[in-house]
């Protein structure tokens, strides 16, 4: 088994940073992702995106190629196409290799930079055919060049408009979008504006946006509540109110979005300390100045740590390596400090952000009959059944009911079932924890499991 | 006893066993308390493969397990809740004639002794019970009428019916040390010092503690045997299945998805409540599943978990009264075997603990095993 002083898990701006700089200070360092090239989802693509493609995209997004390019030649192993599916608390890692069996590493640090994934969006219809979310439609414009002329983005957050805006540069405007931010957010947010200007280029950027999805006529219904999709076999149509009115839209897609959360997996597996946000409404994991977890050697940069954005992570990729570093005898710590003190500047738009796309309530608390968990077909009224028997938290509810049992380990249901039984309960959210996740991360073919190395000493060629 | 903290009965641990004495003690009119360090159900009781098992029991134990049957197969009007308990052939698979042969000889032993639960399976019988069983097997061992259930369901009605009787669960709460006062037991707990004419230790692999506190320590092991669990496959096994000459238990449950496990080891820290998994133990688990069905070539691990478990050196639970103290007693230890016992050791503790004694035979299974030479 081959040993590094670092593993990273995930090749987007976090991970790449984090290798750059741990290279940088002698480290030796290998880098596991899931994905066949390096960007992460924010930069799926970009070394081979087209001319054409790259125009729709925007600048924010071909930023990616020097960090890619950096990261090609830091001399860390990269192994594309790795699934990491085991971690265990010595640091051993077992990866998957796309068909090719699983091999095994061993790191002193690790870095876990699997960034974000999207809130998950239960409401009437959302598991229909069909409905997708933004994020999703902006991977196949990303890695295909894919663009679905009939969709209704419904939801809230900046990655909505930048697909809307990414969408109408590719000339396949989106029907309509339906906006659930709350009324009222934009005076709440404004508390937070004087901060939020000091991140200039951000807020000009979001205005810019909304000014040319303004100016394309796409419809747009503000303060949307009472949303559902509709349709049998596939989706049908977006029905809810906004205006005073009810409406009803028709389209075959439906594109959700409620912002994004961090992805929590690998750290819920190593049993590292999370806390709940409530600016973010998510766990973030619980962490110190250098982005520690609570586990000794465990880090977190990027998304996964709080979400904070494409320059943040890449940012908290490097802090973390430089503290790495440091731990190793390296004297990094004005480098440190000057990485803190950008880290500390972009982030000054995020409480305005956090404010202004806070969730939409539905989506948090879905009425009894929305699907849940979609793996084992829970509706949110099972799982306030189960409370009132007296199931106190998400892992009495899982135990009983399956929900988080299926194929996608609670991704898709975790933060719901939570938000639920602490409502139901009346308690605080972070009273109420969180499944615990169990190996393997992702699915992993048992004839798989039953070729890896009994002993794992081989050397494994990478 | 009808204070807060009092009661005819104190049981440690809100497992299967402590949650189902509980049941039956409250059925027999006694007010009990029931002190739980977590939340019942938490380990071993509520993850473990869910068999509702005679097949291939000690000799010793099978009494017992008959007993326990008896409750499983009317489960639903002990609870108001069918536990997700389900009739099913449990088959121990033979890959060879050796292994069949030992079946032969333990059927030949059962049947002297009055039991005729299990039978011997031919080739031909073993493929009309498990179509898709490799074609290496040879036959096998089975018990037809036995079954599965769902264990942490299970559980939880236990709980939900005691509470349903008067039983009081103190969750999340650990008790520390127990001491006896005149006739009176007291269990000094993290959250109140409780009090009760009789204490029984339900604690699992946490109860060698106490039988340590009570003058008569058993060597109790904490052991977390592994489980995995498939994706959805389409359905091909309608029977719970183990291996003769290999660890394995393995059956498909009603939403398509399969459960392996069969007792390989994990690491437990009691301590902590946490497991770890060892994959490299697992891979056997994984070839095992394939060699005797090829379908599972196909198939796809979604999870895998362990449950703290109480294992003893001879496999053998304690169940009994204490061999020190009056109104003290003991039902732990059950070694990863012990669910489908839960029911009927649950009502024959709350027997011997109202009158004195019971019918069945629990002799083998008192802790002086372990602390006198006999």
């Amino acid at each position: 088994m081959k040993s590094f002083d670092v593993a990273i898990i995930g090749a987007g701006p976090a991970g790449m940073a984090s290798a750059i700089e741990a290279t940088r200070n002698g480290l030796s360092v290998i880098v596991l992702d899931e994905q066949p090239a390096p960007g992460g989802q924010i930069y799926r693509a970009i070394e081979t995106v087209s001319d054409q493609r790259a125009a729709i995209l925007g600048t924010d997004y071909l930023a990616g190629r020097d960090l890619a390019a950096a990261f090609r030649n830091c001399g860390a192993t990269y192994v594309s196409g790795a699934t990491v599916w085991n971690i265990d608390n010595g640091l051993k890692i077992n990866y998957s290799r796309a068909g090719l069996g699983s091999d095994q590493i061993s790191a002193t640090s690790l870095v876990i930079a699997t960034g974000a994934i999207e809130r998950p969006t239960p409401m009437p219809g959302w598991t229909l055919p069909g409905v997708t979310t933004a994020g999703a439609l902006q991977i196949l414009l990303k890695a295909h060049g894919a663009v679905n002329d009939d969709v209704v983005l419904v939801g809230s957050g900046p990655l909505l408009y930048l697909v809307a805006t990414q969408m109408l540069t590719a000339r396949y405007a989106p029907r309509a979008i339906v906006e659930t931010t709350p009324a009222g957010r934009l005076i709440k947010a404004a508390r937070h504006l004087p901060r939020a200007l000091t991140a200039f280029s951000y807020l000009r950027k979001g205005l810019a946006m909304k000014r040319k999805l303004h100016k394309s006529g796409i419809p747009f219904y503000a303060n949307a509540r009472a949303v559902a999709i509709e349709g049998t076999t596939t989706a049908q149509a977006v029905i809810f109110q906004s205006g005073g009115k009810s409406h009803r839209i028709e389209t075959t897609a439906v594109a959700l979005h409620q912002g994004v959360i961090p992805n929590q997996q690998i750290t819920r597996l190593l049993r590292c300390e999370h806390d709940w946000n409530a600016n973010q409404h998510c766990f973030v994991p619980r962490l110190d100045a250098f982005f520690q977890t609570t586990v000794e050697n465990i880090y977190v940069a990027g998304d996964g740590a709080g979400i904070g954005g494409a320059v943040s992570a890449a940012l908290r990729g490097r802090l973390v390596a430089l503290r790495i570093a440091e731990k190793q005898g390296k004297d990094t710590i004005a480098r440190q400090n000057d990485v803190l003190k950008k880290l500390k500047a972009d982030q000054a738009i995020r409480p305005f952000l956090e404010t202004l796309y806070a969730p939409s309530p539905e989506n948090l608390l879905p009425a009894d009959d929305v699907m849940v968990c979609r793996c084992e077909e829970i509706t949110a009224g099972q799982i306030r059944h189960a409370v009132d028997l007296g199931a106190p938290g998400p892992n009495q509810v899982k135990s009983y009911l399956r929900c988080g049992m299926g194929p996608c380990q609670g991704r898709m249901c975790g933060p719901t079932v939570t938000q639920i039984i602490a409502d139901h309960r009346k308690k605080e959210v972070g009273e109420i924890d969180y499944y615990r996740i169990r190996p393997p991360l992702k699915p992993l073919a048992l004839a798989e499991l039953a070729a890896i190395e009994s002993e794992p000493t081989r050397h494994t060629p990478l | 006893m009808n204070n807060r903290l009092s009661a005819d009965l104190l049981v440690i641990g809100a497992g299967i066993h402590g949650c189902s004495a509980a049941l039956h003690a409250a059925k027999r009119g006694m007010s009990v308390i029931v002190i739980e360090k977590d939340t019942a159900g938490r380990h071993a009781s509520g993850v473990n493969a869910g068999g509702v098992r005679r097949l291939g029991r000690l000799f010793p134990e099978i009494p017992i397990s008959d007993r326990s049957m008896k409750i499983w197969n009317n489960i639903g009007d002990l609870l108001d809740d069918d536990c997700g308990f389900q009739k099913s052939p449990q088959i121990k698979v033979a890959e060879n004639q050796a292994e069949l042969e030992k079946h032969r000889e333990r059927v030949r032993k059962l049947n002297e002794m009055g039991f005729h639960h299990e039978t011997i399976l031919s080739r031909s019988e073993l493929q009309a019970h498990l179509p898709a069983v490799s074609d290496h097997c040879v036959g096998g061992l089975a018990s037809l009428e036995d079954g599965f259930a769902l264990p942490y369901q299970t559980t939880f009605a236990f709980q939900r019916k005691a509470i349903e009787l008067g039983v009081r669960f103190y969750e999340n709460t650990r008790a520390q040390k127990i001491r006896r006062d005149g006739t009176d037991w007291h269990v000094i707990t993290d959250n109140g010092t409780f009090s009760g004419r009789n204490i029984l230790n339900c604690a699992g692999a946490w109860a060698g503690e106490f039988t340590r506190q009570l003058g008569e320590p058993a060597p109790v092991e904490p052991i977390a045997p592994m489980m995995i669990v498939t994706s959805r496959m389409p359905r091909f096994c309608n029977a719970v299945v183990g291996a003769t000459g290999r660890p394995l238990s393995f059956k498909q449950m009603q939403n398509g998805t399969v459960v392996i496990g069969g007792g390989l080891r994990g690491i437990a820290d009691p301590a902590t409540n946490a497991s770890h998994m060892l994959f490299e133990k697992l891979r056997q688990t994984a070839q095992t599943a394939i060699a005797i069905f090829p379908i599972m070539q196909k198939a796809a691990i979604v999870r895998s978990w362990s449950g703290i478990e109480g294992r003893m050196p001879d496999d053998m639970p304690v169940i009994g009264p204490s061999s020190i103290h009056e109104n003290a007693f003991h039902a732990f230890g059950f070694s990863a075997h012990g669910f489908q016992m839960g029911p009927g050791v649950g009502e024959l503790m709350a027997e011997l603990i109202a009158t004195g004694k019971t019918n069945s035979p629990i002799e083998p299974f008192r802790i002086s095993r372990f602390t006198n030479s006999c």
